[in-house]
């Protein structure tokens, strides 16, 4: 992480302006927590000055035996300071409690913009980012950037503690107060000090600890490999040298707190016995009290642990401005798919154009890299496609540019004649459905992951998702769980086959009843005849619909009314499947090498 | 650090972390068994505890400084004061010295102590980790279960962080604190009795309900933990699902699942904020109010003449010692019963019997050179499942290639798990030359018998590295031999940086069928004497199969070969098809005597002919 760099001179700067930014987004809460805290330090202060006063009017003259103290006047110091503590112990409450709440509503806050511009930018930015940095932004750096509301309250309640506290030492003696007062901010500049040394530290180990994990993760998740090739004694020697490592970085840290704790502990100590051995001589010469020395005293012990607070906020702020700099990286990100005005009908298949469709993909290096060059296609309403290529010839950017996942970088895309760019929000999904290549399964029940919403909004009801269901073959596996449509999948719930994800994925589009499908590879996963009851299925009821379906296997294909065979983006052949089978040599060669191996094999016998 | 800065949820699996099943955890020892056990697992943890624990003890001698150095103080003064006489500037001459000498020699004490306790403990959970992690590569769970491999990541990850963590704040602190009370009321006590007494029984509650508000707390923590997880959840399905939820136009209602998660963890993670500041500011209020019971006490004890000014001063900065302990004693107890849990979890971790652990020096070694594979009444159930293989008798002879086919779910992977020792066979035994594959060492079954699984997982390193991985002791030219030899040199060529190319993490950065490549190569480069492949070119397109089967062919003739195929073409060249059928193995024989048996291998082999014939 880039926070263990040195703090670059325009941390406090930018790190004020967060926090700014934070208060100005939940104003009441921290106001009241600044409220609270000021009570807890002017307390705070008010219980050293408190203990002077009631040595010096009270306790002294009671013990010596001079002056005339009452048990009334005993109990009522006892009283006063007592008082104190309850308001004070309140003003702790009410600053712990309302910190949190105000950095819990800004974490929110921010967790819910961050994921608004999730939905809103377009694929193309998220296939630019890393799924692990992605969320990262939305949990741990929105976390970091917050943290610090933890302890600021706190430390603008210390600053209205020293403020008061140097009244308080002040009136008791000058000289006296010119110790205390230099020792507490010792303190605070100490901490800054520790915080800035220790990060670096922290970070190295948080990052070792990450790098342990990392190692454990791809070591048992490549078990098989590790033990069919025998290799358990070289991995575990990769994964101690990390954990050793960690373990040092582990002791570094030890080692620098052990520097700092005794130092921070030694300052208030130190600058108590200067205030004592400073305050015999003054005592002695009449120009100080003993209650002075007790005031001082007091206030140097019940501070030296608060005063850190101060330390703790500007340790905090490199992380806090770096937490902020990638949230808002998200924040600032521009670029959203623009929508048109445009209906598309409702009844009907669709039909497709494509016009010199390119694609580009922008690489790590910032560099193109063509994925569909001059794509140009034609698909009759009503009719079955087939998308044929090998591996990485463009077949999946295709499907997505026709339902409008992403856009094309040349070209147009037009169902009905209209330029998908031209349909008003949420328009292409309504006309257009397609299941991709690896199902996505939420963490819903079944018909929440059918139905998407729909149910709610009344469109389809249990009738309806069960009859997709039936299309897709899913009925009999759905009917089979436990709490049927109610059943919770996904993440957390009960786990499906590879199989019967892809058939809730392709019910998913079927509820829709769509007027145009497009399958990228969608029946993969799934036994031959279940796909081929499927596809029957599609075909003899889908005279509304328009399907583009893209296929390795034979069977599959042989159902499509025509076949689009894509080589390294372009389409290079267009026709029947027993035409191209005929015509193109490189189209003969990928859907039939499995018969000619089998029939080369069978030659040979 | 203090617990205001410490987030309030900690990110390590608590108590309510996943459960693994497989992994023993029937018996649940009590925290002095944990600890005494944890401490035997890690001696290195107590290496030279005595000196550490002693110095300590020194160290919170510092603490009393500040209220010894005013108690002489105000003593001299008020002493001289009485007489009538200027105190000695001799004595406070001396008495600063010591002061000022005693500040050093405990703050070099702490120092040690730090570095003392944090060399020891560290090093000790470091070979508790890499112990944990070597242990987990024995048990047959991490092979049979995918989904509880998190869970034992975070056994020798999260589970012993819980417990580093609690040694460098909570446990240091619960050292120093018990020291620190110690000295705290002997020094105490010394001065009055009454007090001592006074100020023990304010604070003894405190202590008695430090236990049940560390269980109000962390059931709290526990929530919170809960949120996070479904907060991440919601939040990662817009991240991941992104796709799936532009198609659908899904944005809105994806929006609100997560602006609900999001809201849950705020309002739970208030909720545990609010306790804390509850149970932490008790310990405030309480010592406050000792304060004020000592001035009141202490002063009407020392009307009588018991007590000084400068002993009831003293007092009160003492009482002040107690105001720690008790702030944070809620979060200390809560941090040591994470680390007991997480303690808890890596021993059962190591407690579970390392089901397919090497024989080690008790093992065989077999000598290289044609080899002999026999199942003998073998049955295979997942632990608590239903039998997936039974009755399994089977004979391959030397230099045979046998291809496994049937149905998905019949049983072919389990086959070919068994055959390499990813698990032991539930009943029966399989032997390799006569010699049960339980008594054969690793280091000679893993030489001779290599499996290509079907995932071709990756490391993340380079093309050539992962090839290697076969063979540490290959060249570079031997991979690139391997390469021509199964014809994907043009492949690799054909990639960025060719041998050098890095694959990604878990090789992401290829494709699916590449990735099946790799694997096929680094097992070929092995070079075993019995190569057992599950369904390892699945993922590659048709053209792409068929050239590697037939390189495979080639390279596989004349020695002996297990295929898991679902291609009938492999049984078709195979010398043996084994077809198995819902666990059993319903046939054996050649190609040409099973075709037209009319069995199962028939049905399937008419049915798949078929699909091949479409036109």
């Amino acid at each position: 992480m880039p926070d263990a760099a040195p703090p670059a001179p325009g941390t406090l700067r930018q790190g004020v302006r967060v926090m700014a930014r934070g208060v100005r987004d939940e104003p009441r809460v921290f106001t009241l927590a600044v409220l609270g805290s000021a009570v807890y330090g002017a307390g705070t202060a008010a219980t050293g000055w408190a203990l002077g006063r009631v040595t010096g009017a009270v306790v002294q003259p009671a013990l010596a035996g001079t002056g005339d103290v009452t048990t009334g006047d005993i109990l009522l110091a006892g009283a006063l300071l007592a008082g104190i503590t309850v308001v004070t112990a309140a003003g702790v409450v009410a600053r712990r409690a309302l910190a949190g709440i105000t950095m819990y509503a800004l974490q929110a806050r921010y967790r819910r913009r961050v994921t608004r511009a999730y939905l809103r930018l377009p694929l193309a930015w998220h296939h630019r980012h890393p799924t692990g940095q992605l969320l990262s932004n939305a949990n741990a750096d929105v976390e970091a950037t917050w943290q610090v509301f933890a302890p600021l309250p706190f430390s603008i309640g210390v600053v209205v503690m020293l403020l008061f506290a140097a009244a308080a030492m002040l009136a008791a003696d000058p000289v006296l107060a010119a110790i205390g007062l230099t020792v507490l901010p010792t303190i605070a500049v100490v901490t800054v000090l520790y915080q800035r040394r220790m990060s670096p530290l922290v970070t190295r180990a948080q990052q070792l600890r990450a790098e342990v994990s990392d190692v454990a993760h791809e070591s048992f998740d490549g078990a098989q490999v590790v033990k069919a090739l025998g290799r358990e004694g070289e991995e575990t020697r990769r994964f101690a040298a990390r954990a050793d490592r960690l373990r040092d970085a582990n002791v570094a840290v030890g080692r620098m707190r052990g520097v700092f704790d005794p130092l921070l502990e030694a300052l208030p100590t130190l600058g108590t016995l200067a205030v004592l051995g400073v305050g015999v001589p003054r005592v002695v010469a009449g120009q100080a009290q003993i209650a002075d020395l007790v005031t001082i005293t007091f206030l140097l012990t019940l501070m030296a642990f608060p005063i850190r607070a101060i330390g703790w906020v500007l340790g905090e702020l490199p992380r806090t401005v770096v937490g902020w700099d990638r949230v808002s990286h998200v924040l600032d990100s521009t670029g959203q798919l623009e929508h048109g005005e445009a209906r598309l009908a409702d009844e009907g298949a669709a039909a497709l154009d494509l016009h010199g469709v390119g694609y580009a993909h922008v690489t790590e290096d910032g560099e193109d890299a063509t994925v569909l060059a001059d794509v140009t296609l034609d698909v009759r309403a009503g009719s079955t496609v087939a998308v044929v290529g090998a591996t990485g010839s463009g077949k999946s950017t295709l499907a997505g540019l026709l339902v409008r996942l992403v856009d094309p970088r040349d070209g147009t895309v037009l169902v009905d004649g209209v330029d998908l760019r031209d349909v008003r929000p949420g328009g292409v999904a309504t006309a257009a459905s397609l299941v991709p290549q690896g199902a996505f399964v939420f963490d819903d029940t079944i018909r929440g992951n059918v139905a998407l919403g729909l149910d709610e909004d009344g469109v389809v009801d249990d009738d309806a998702v069960w009859q997709a269901l039936r299309l897709a073959q899913a009925d009999g596996f759905v009917a089979a769980l436990p709490a049927g449509l109610d059943t919770r999948v996904g993440e957390r719930g009960a786990t499906l086959s590879g199989g019967q994800r892809q058939r809730l994925a392709i019910a998913r589009a079927l509820v829709r009843r769509p007027r145009l499908l497009v399958l990228d590879d969608a029946t993969s996963a799934v036994d031959t005849r279940v796909e081929a009851a499927i596809l029957a299925g599609l075909r003899g009821g889908s005279s509304g619909t328009t399907v583009v379906v893209v296929a390795y296997r034979k069977a599959t294909i042989s159902l499509a009314d025509e076949v689009v065979f894509l080589d390294r983006g372009r389409v290079v052949a267009r026709g029947t499947h027993a035409d191209l089978t005929v015509d193109d040599p490189a189209y003969a060669r990928l859907v039939q090498a499995y018969q000619r191996d089998a029939d080369e094999r069978a030659a040979r016998r | 650090m203090s617990a205001a800065t410490r987030p309030a949820a900690e990110p390590a699996g608590g108590p309510t972390g996943s459960a693994a099943p497989g992994i023993g955890q029937a018996e649940q020892p009590g925290m002095w068994a944990t600890l005494r056990r944890g401490l035997q697992l890690s001696p290195e943890m107590l290496v030279g505890i005595r000196v550490t624990l002693a110095l300590a003890v020194v160290t919170a001698l510092g603490r009393v400084i500040v209220p010894l150095a005013v108690q002489q103080t105000v003593d001299l003064l008020e002493t001289s004061r009485a007489a009538g006489a200027d105190p000695s500037t001799v004595r406070v001459g001396w008495l600063g010295v010591a002061a000022v000498g005693a500040v050093l020699v405990t703050g070099l004490c702490a120092y040690v102590v730090n570095v003392r306790l944090f060399r020891a403990t560290e090093s000790g959970l470091a070979s508790l980790r890499t112990r944990a992690f070597r242990h987990v590569h024995d048990l047959a769970v991490l092979t049979q279960n995918t989904e509880r491999r998190g869970s034992l990541v975070s056994r020798v990850t999260s589970d012993v962080d819980t417990i580093s963590q609690f040694v460098q704040f909570g446990g240091l602190l619960l050292v120093v604190s018990t020291a620190q009370l110690m000295v705290a009321t002997v020094v105490m006590a010394t001065i009055s009795w009454q007090l001592t007494v006074l100020a023990w029984i304010c604070f003894l509650p405190l202590f008695a309900a430090a236990r049940p508000m560390q269980r109000v707390v962390s059931a709290a923590y526990g929530r919170v933990r809960e949120r996070v997880g479904d907060m991440l959840a919601a939040v990662s399905e817009s991240v991941v699902g992104a796709d799936t939820i532009r198609a659908y136009a899904a944005e809105e209602r994806t929006q609100r699942r997560v602006d609900a998660a999001v809201e849950d963890h705020r309002r739970d993670a208030v909720r545990a904020q609010v306790t804390v500041a509850l149970t932490f500011s008790s310990g405030f209020l309480v010592s406050g109010l000792v304060v004020a019971a000592v001035v009141v006490v202490g002063t009407l004890l020392g009307v009588g003449g018991g007590i000084g000014l400068g002993d009831l001063l003293a007092f009160l900065l003492l009482v002040q010692l107690f105001t720690q302990p008790v702030q944070v004693g809620t979060e200390v107890l809560n941090e040591l019963q994470n680390a007991i849990a997480g303690w808890r979890r890596v021993m059962a971790v190591l407690d579970t019997p390392a089901d397919v652990a090497d024989p080690g020096e008790r093992g065989q070694v077999l000598p290289r050179g044609e080899i002999t594979v026999a199942f003998e009444g073998v049955a295979y159930a997942y632990p608590g499942g239903p039998p997936v293989l039974r009755d399994v008798d089977l004979e391959i002879p030397p230099r045979t290639r046998v291809a496994v086919v049937g149905e998905t779910g019949s049983g072919k992977t389990t086959l070919a798990k068994l055959l390499t020792r990813m698990m032991d066979p539930t009943t029966g035994r399989v032997r390799l030359d006569g010699v049960d594959l339980r008594e054969v060492r690793f280091a000679s079954l893993r030489e001779r018998v290599v499996m290509v699984p079907q995932e071709g997982f990756l490391f993340d390193t380079t093309l050539a590295e992962n090839i290697r991985y076969g063979r540490p002791a290959a060249t570079d030219d031997d991979v690139e031999l391997a390469l021509v030899e199964l014809g994907l040199a043009d492949w690799a060529g054909g990639l960025p940086h060719r041998l050098r190319t890095p694959v990604g993490q878990r090789g992401e950065s290829l494709s699916a069928g590449e990735r099946q490549l790799v694997a096929l190569a680094r097992a070929y480069l092995a070079d075993p004497d019995l190569l057992v492949l599950d369904e390892a070119t699945s993922a590659v397109d048709p053209a792409t199969e068929v050239r590697l089967q037939r390189a495979l062919d080639g390279v596989t003739a004349g020695r002996t070969s297990v295929a898991v195929a679902h291609r009938l073409s492999t049984a078709e060249a195979a010398d043996l098809v084994v077809v198995v059928d819902a666990g059993r193995i319903v046939e054996q024989g050649t190609h040409a005597s099973l075709v037209g048996a009319g069995g199962v291998y028939s049905r399937l082999h008419a049915a798949w002919a078929a699909q091949q014939r479409t036109p």
